[in-house]
């Protein structure tokens, strides 16, 4: 069952498993700061990445520019997101399982409606045309888009790293993450971070799935599959933590492209090995506090 | 007065479930009455979680799954029913033991999200590991079983089956309902911490009722398995939880018959929704949304609370009230309380 693999086709795996890294930090950076802020289950998260990589196939299908499509899908999906959260969500603060049907019942209509709208076909957008080739380095050829992808996800990550540890606002979201009633009572508007925090996990996610569409196609059932992969990244990293998220976005990302490669029936099902690991040695996750 | 109308009503339910085949007559509304009994297993083993014991899996799908593909991988291994159907059930609380043990780490939106992926697992095994399971093609179940040399191949006669099982579950959960343990298992809802320094083993009384839980799923799986005589990957994905997890809170949460209704709404609607529409998804979707907006307690409880209160409205009217017993008072002031 067990294929071997070669020396050079180890450096191939190796990008594509840091562009994938990369791709699942997008995504799970901020389903993580979600969770960890406001204690929401966000199970529509897989939705908001499928339904923004299909932003962009239309966008990209009008003739827009790669990065403006991806841009742009990322705002769309966070006015959606803001919409939901202002007026559905909101009413529904502390209540665990009202917010998971809640958020569910959405996944499932974003689903549909994708599927009405795009068909069943899958899309699989080309990368822009500066990227589509290959660099050549030590003999060998990297794929430039993913590289792209890498350098953009690392980018997003230094972002959100000075905006959460270097800045008033990050300030602000940390202590609504470690104690919500003592960030009010000093005057933090927890509520409008919420929204503010909500609004830009939904458009990276959106992001990621415009910037994941040119290797992974977009297709229905997309949105299900991406789900778990961000719940594993938090439960490996830790809730509300965005260096944990890095961290298990790569771990992911190398486990699932060696899977594929060495274990092709079971790569799925490797990816969730070391969650499991994490839930028996350090249920709180590899940089993550108790929670109570 | 009560207690006979109750008695009165169970026994009239029971007789219409009992000769149901002969009243309804086309076999095709016998086989939706089976589908419903056998979610509606399902959605009580799932309701001893959610409602009794405060813990909301969704993987239950998963191990739906599990006893279903370990029956149907038997039965084309060419074992017998008996078997295969014993296998499947110790596979089942084998999983479940391990599901308990993993999903109990954590509480809350934790343990949602740890059995969400572990019910992602199964599917991922179901659907990718095609050298075993057939893949997206699913595993065919030629035959039904025959105990005590009755054929259910025909449609009351595995309806009749089905409503066995239906009875024997729902016994089960009455006994639960008023065992000491389901008591306790409703303190570790409530008060886990108090129990815990009362001296009660919080975890455990946890372990014990995702296993039972898990007993029923299984059991319903193989009623299903036999229902289609065809199992896919499809059964084990996040739709099939979210479907019977509807049931449950449509219904009405830690009552016995709120699963049982919320089945009987689900599958009476997916039936109807599929005949004219492919839109399954959308519809399961919206009623997700509108019931959690406009109905949070749930359908039955719902429905109670608005009876209660046009029963009042109308009382009032006719300006004859007369004095409430301290009961009714009780009753009324927990029914129009806001969930907890």
């Amino acid at each position: 069952m067990m294929q071997q693999i070669t020396s050079a086709q180890v450096v191939i795996l190796a990008i594509n498993s840091f562009a994938l890294g990369g791709l699942l930090f997008l995504l799970s950076a901020g389903f993580s700061l979600i969770f960890g802020l406001m204690r929401i289950p966000n199970l529509m998260h897989g939705a908001f990445f499928m339904l923004g990589a299909y932003f962009g196939v239309s966008f990209l299908e009008w003739g827009m520019n790669f990065w403006l499509a991806a841009l742009l899908s990322g705002l769309a999906m966070a006015a959606i997101g803001g919409l939901i959260e202002r007026v559905l969500l909101r009413r529904l603060e502390g209540q665990v399982l009202p917010q998971v049907l809640l958020t569910l019942g959405f996944a499932f209509i974003i689903a549909d409606i994708c599927l009405m709208i795009w068909t069943g076909d899958p899309w699989q957008p080309t990368p822009p045309p500066e990227l589509r080739g290959a660099v050549q380095a030590m003999g060998m050829f990297f794929p430039l888009y993913r590289l792209m992808v890498l350098a953009v996800a690392v980018a997003v990550a230094i972002a959100l790293w000075i905006l959460v540890d270097w800045t008033r606002l990050g300030a602000m979201i940390r202590a609504g993450v470690d104690d919500p009633p003592i960030a009010r009572v000093v005057g933090i508007k927890v509520s409008q971070l919420f929204t503010l925090v909500f609004c830009l996990g939904a458009a990276l996610a959106a992001f990621a799935g415009v910037m994941g569409a040119p290797f992974l196609s977009v297709y229905p059932g997309l949105d299900f599959e991406m789900l778990p992969l961000a719940l594993i990244v938090v439960i490996l990293g830790g809730t509300g933590s965005l260096l944990g998220a890095l961290v298990g976005s790569f771990i992911l990302g190398f486990l699932y492209n060696f899977g594929q490669a060495m274990f092709p029936d079971l790569a799925y099902v490797i990816l969730f090995l070391p969650m499991l690991l994490i839930l028996v040695l350090r249920p709180q996750g590899l940089f993550g506090r108790v929670m109570t | 007065m009560i207690a006979r109308a109750r008695y009165a009503a169970i026994a009239t339910a029971l007789l219409l479930l009992v000769t149901l085949p002969w009243w309804v007559g086309n076999t095709y509304y016998v086989n939706i009455a089976s589908q419903i009994l056998l979610f509606a297993v399902f959605a009580l083993a799932l309701n001893i979680l959610v409602g009794y014991g405060g813990l909301v899996s969704l993987g239950h799908a998963g191990l739906f799954a599990v006893a279903g593909y370990t029956a149907a991988l038997m039965l084309q291994a060419g074992y017998g029913h008996f078997a295969a159907n014993s296998a499947a059930i110790v596979v089942t609380l084998a999983a479940s033991a391990i599901f308990a043990v993993l999903a109990l780490r954590s509480i809350g939106i934790g343990f949602l999200m740890i059995t969400l992926a572990l019910g992602q697992i199964i599917w991922g095994v179901a659907y990718r590991w095609a050298s075993l399971t057939g893949g997206d093609n699913g595993i065919n179940v030629t035959t039904r079983p025959a105990p005590f040399g009755i054929s259910l191949a025909a449609a009351p006669s595995f309806y009749f089956t089905s409503l066995i099982v239906f009875l024997l579950a729902l016994a089960t959960m009455v006994l639960l309902v008023r065992s000491p343990f389901g008591a306790s298992l409703r303190g570790t809802r409530d008060q886990a911490r108090r129990m815990n320094a009362l001296g009660y083993n919080v975890w455990l009384i946890r372990f014990l009722a995702i296993v039972l839980s898990g007993f029923w799923t299984g059991v319903s799986g193989l009623l299903f398995i036999y229902y289609n005589q065809f199992i896919s990957p499809q059964v084990s994905a996040l739709t099939t939880s979210a479907e019977v997890l509807l049931m449950v809170i449509s219904g009405g949460t830690a009552t016995l018959l709120g699963p049982i209704v919320g089945a009987v709404i689900v599958v009476v609607m997916k039936n109807v929704v599929s005949a004219y529409i492919e839109r399954w998804n959308l519809v399961l979707g919206v009623i997700f949304v509108v019931i959690i907006t406009f109905m949070p307690e749930g359908l039955v409880p719902g429905t109670v609370r608005l009876c209660r209160w046009g029963w009042l409205v109308i009382r009032t009217r006719l300006n004859r009230t007369p004095a409430r017993t301290a009961r009714d008072q009780a009753q009324e002031t927990h029914g129009s309380g806001a969930p907890s």
